[in-house]
């Protein structure tokens, strides 16, 4: 029984992670630029209703990843012109978003609301799959968990071991030296920006093609945020977005895990860990050293204009 | 000429309201595309517009905020000619009661609360009625003899429906257990769906859902065990282990209460109405249902329209096994309405 417990959580930390670190690790790119995008929820919103609704009517379930992707990218291409050319104030911006993001997906998905389309089904892999326990709960997944498997380890080894991800990462830190090297600083933030929405377009599609294959209005209920929440914790690395989002995942499915066993931890407590953690990792990152080592990106929220600096 | 005056003034408006379509709004608590409760309210009022054509008049808003927010939204829907406005939130009354005295010639009219004003009436669904009939069904269907119940927030309402269904399951297969996880979410599909997997991992072979989406039915359809959904039938989400749903059609209300509006019998009352009244139901049972277990259901749901038989009749045992309803005593509506404890046969706990 014990046994069962870890293994559904795990299983269950996978399933309710997945969607998380696919928009943390969006988050991540465009604030490791100095983009400080809070419109999350909306770009995940707006994946997960055209993801539903590319599926309900093509079929295709790939395809509708691609367009929910490219549909939740265009939002924060919104979003980059309104913080980087027009240098606006980026938290506003970023919460315009979140509006505009569930606004457009609650009025276009009312005729898909009670509506069936094709979902992800689960693809266990050849050999590995096999595995007693670790196949079944790792191997046994529907394809877009395999593809968070990947990204993550790509991610990170962009960020730190490509000639791109240094620019990257100066940009975000130090745009005026960048600047002076030669980056086009307007363009490497336009670029991670909309990447990044378009990783928050598929943990949107996530919810709505292989977690929950449904459409209702608002069906992210507050994701988009944790995942915010989860790039502090992650101080910026996206290996430690991967933990992040299993542990916070594994959080929200342990309470009923709990509950079931009759173990008498209120589900409020619960809820709150994944904001208790973040917050130990802000006090421990906040002192002057560590923050340069840890902390966020210098010019993060910071719009970048070359003549004010000279 | 005072006296004179009023009788002139009814008749006066009396004229004008028989000239002029019956112009009506909803306020809605949540988004029509919530697939719950305010979708379920939603078919209600596209359905008296169909009855009534241009009779009426119908228009909503929706998500709309609780408190004072409300008030500028009912009183700019009065000062617009709306004749009658549904609240369809407990988190309105108070607003609702507010507006009422300011606008005495506007009826009001507010779902699930208890405030009644001279002009505003209260209704609500004996939904629990249903939820019994349910019970029959899953208690019928189980073999492991264990039920899990995905339900949203431990107030008065959700305990009530347990209970109804508890005691449904328990009429049928007098050792079954009946497990509650709570969501603390009316509303968010994936955590739904982990709340039922986490009972079906815990061996429960039929997932009754209380909350607004089809989540928990979807993860009973990929798991194989049957479900039972809530507000509106729900069976495409579960084609293949689909039993039934307890489902309120606000229609029927909202039909009745334009009718009597119409015919200027309309008074405040409190309307809680049960299977009698056709606002709460059982949508078709599938065919996996036995056709004598249908039969029972059927049997069941004659004697409550009929009021022969009464869910919360005693003798009824909490939790512990202590006797809470002795012999012959029906639970009466305001302890239904302030219900805060577990009827025996209920697994899990109400946090307080």
């Amino acid at each position: 029984m014990s046994q069962n417990i870890v293994i559904t959580t795990v299983a269950g930390a996978i399933r309710a992670g997945t969607p998380l670190l696919f928009a943390s690790i969006g988050e991540l790119l465009a604030e490791r630029s100095g983009v400080l995008n809070l419109g999350v929820e909306g770009m995940m919103l707006i994946g997960a209703f055209t993801g539903f609704a590319v599926s309900y009517n093509t079929g295709n379930l790939w395809l509708a990843v691609v367009v929910a992707m490219v549909v939740a990218a265009l939002l924060a291409a919104l979003h980059a012109f309104m913080s980087v050319t027009l240098r606006a104030n980026q938290v506003v911006s970023g919460l315009a978003l979140v509006f505009l993001g569930s606004g457009l997906s609650g009025f276009w998905g009312q005729r898909y609301v009670g509506t069936q389309a094709p979902g992800f089904s689960n693809l266990s892999i050849p050999l590995l799959g096999k595995i007693p326990i670790i196949g079944e709960v790792l191997f046994d997944r529907d394809p877009l968990v395999y593809v968070g498997y990947i990204l993550v380890p790509l991610v990170w080894w962009f960020l730190y071991k490509t000639r791109a991800g240094m620019n990257l990462r100066a940009v975000g830190e130090a745009p005026s030296a960048a600047d002076a090297r030669g980056i086009n600083v307007s363009l490497t933030r336009y670029i991670y920006t909309i990447v990044g929405g378009a990783f928050a377009g598929l943990g949107g599609a996530y919810l709505s093609l292989a977690y929950t294959p449904m459409w209702v209005e608002n069906m992210s209920a507050g994701r988009g945020w944790i995942a915010i929440v989860l790039v502090i914790f992650a101080i910026w690395d996206p290996l430690l977005a991967m933990v992040g989002a299993y542990l916070f995942g594994g959080i929200s499915v342990l309470q009923f895990g709990l509950q079931v066993a009759q173990i008498p931890i209120p589900a409020n407590i619960m809820k709150m860990f994944p904001y208790l953690f973040t917050i130990i990792v802000m006090l421990f990152t906040s002192g002057e050293k560590m923050k340069k080592r840890f902390g966020a990106p210098s010019a993060l929220g910071i719009p970048y204009s070359r003549e004010e600096k000279t | 000429m005072k006296k004179l005056f009023l009788p002139f003034l009814l008749v006066l408006i009396t004229a004008s309201v028989l000239a002029l379509p019956l112009k009506i709004a909803f306020i809605y608590v949540g988004p029509v595309g919530d697939s719950g409760w305010t979708y379920t309210h939603n078919l209600g009022r596209l359905y008296v517009q169909k009855i009534f054509g241009d009779k009426i008049q119908t228009t909503y808003i929706e998500s709309v905020p609780e408190g004072a927010g409300a008030i500028s939204v009912l009183k700019s829907l009065a000062n617009h000619g709306y004749n009658l406005i549904y609240t369809t939130s407990f988190s309105y009354m108070e607003q609702t009661a507010e507006v009422a005295k300011l606008f005495p010639k506007v009826i009001f009219e507010n779902c699930s609360g208890y405030l009644t004003r001279a002009n505003m009436g209260d209704y609500f669904g004996r939904i629990y009625q249903s939820e019994f009939l349910t019970g029959l069904i899953a208690g019928a269907m189980t073999k492991s003899g264990k039920i899990g119940y995905v339900a949203a927030y431990p107030i008065p309402e959700v305990v009530r429906g347990i209970n109804a269904f508890t005691i449904g399951v328990r009429m049928v297969n007098p050792r079954a257990e009946v497990h509650v996880v709570w969501v603390n979410s009316w509303y968010d599909p994936p955590t739904e769906k982990e709340a039922a997997l986490s009972l079906i991992n815990a061996g429960c072979d039929v997932i009754k859902s209380e909350t607004d989406s089809a989540a928990p039915l979807q993860a009973a359809e990929q798991k194989h065990v049957y479900a039972i959904g809530y507000n509106a039938d729900m069976k495409k989400f579960a084609p293949n282990y689909y039993l039934t749903s307890a489902i309120f059609n606000w229609g029927v209300f909202y039909e009745k209460d334009i009718k009597e509006i119409m015919n200027g019998t309309w008074k405040p009352e409190k309307f809680w109405g049960g299977l009698d009244t056709g606002v709460v139901d059982i949508a078709p049972m599938t065919k996996l249902v036995p056709p004598q277990t249908q039969k029972l259901v059927e049997a069941m749901k004659e004697e409550l329209k009929s009021h022969e038989f009464h869910v919360f009749e005693g003798p009824i045992y909490n939790q512990k096994g202590k006797l809470a309803i002795p012999s012959g005593k029906m639970a009466t509506d305001k302890e239904l309405l302030s219900m805060n404890w577990f009827v025996q046969g209920v697994v899990g706990s109400i946090p307080k």
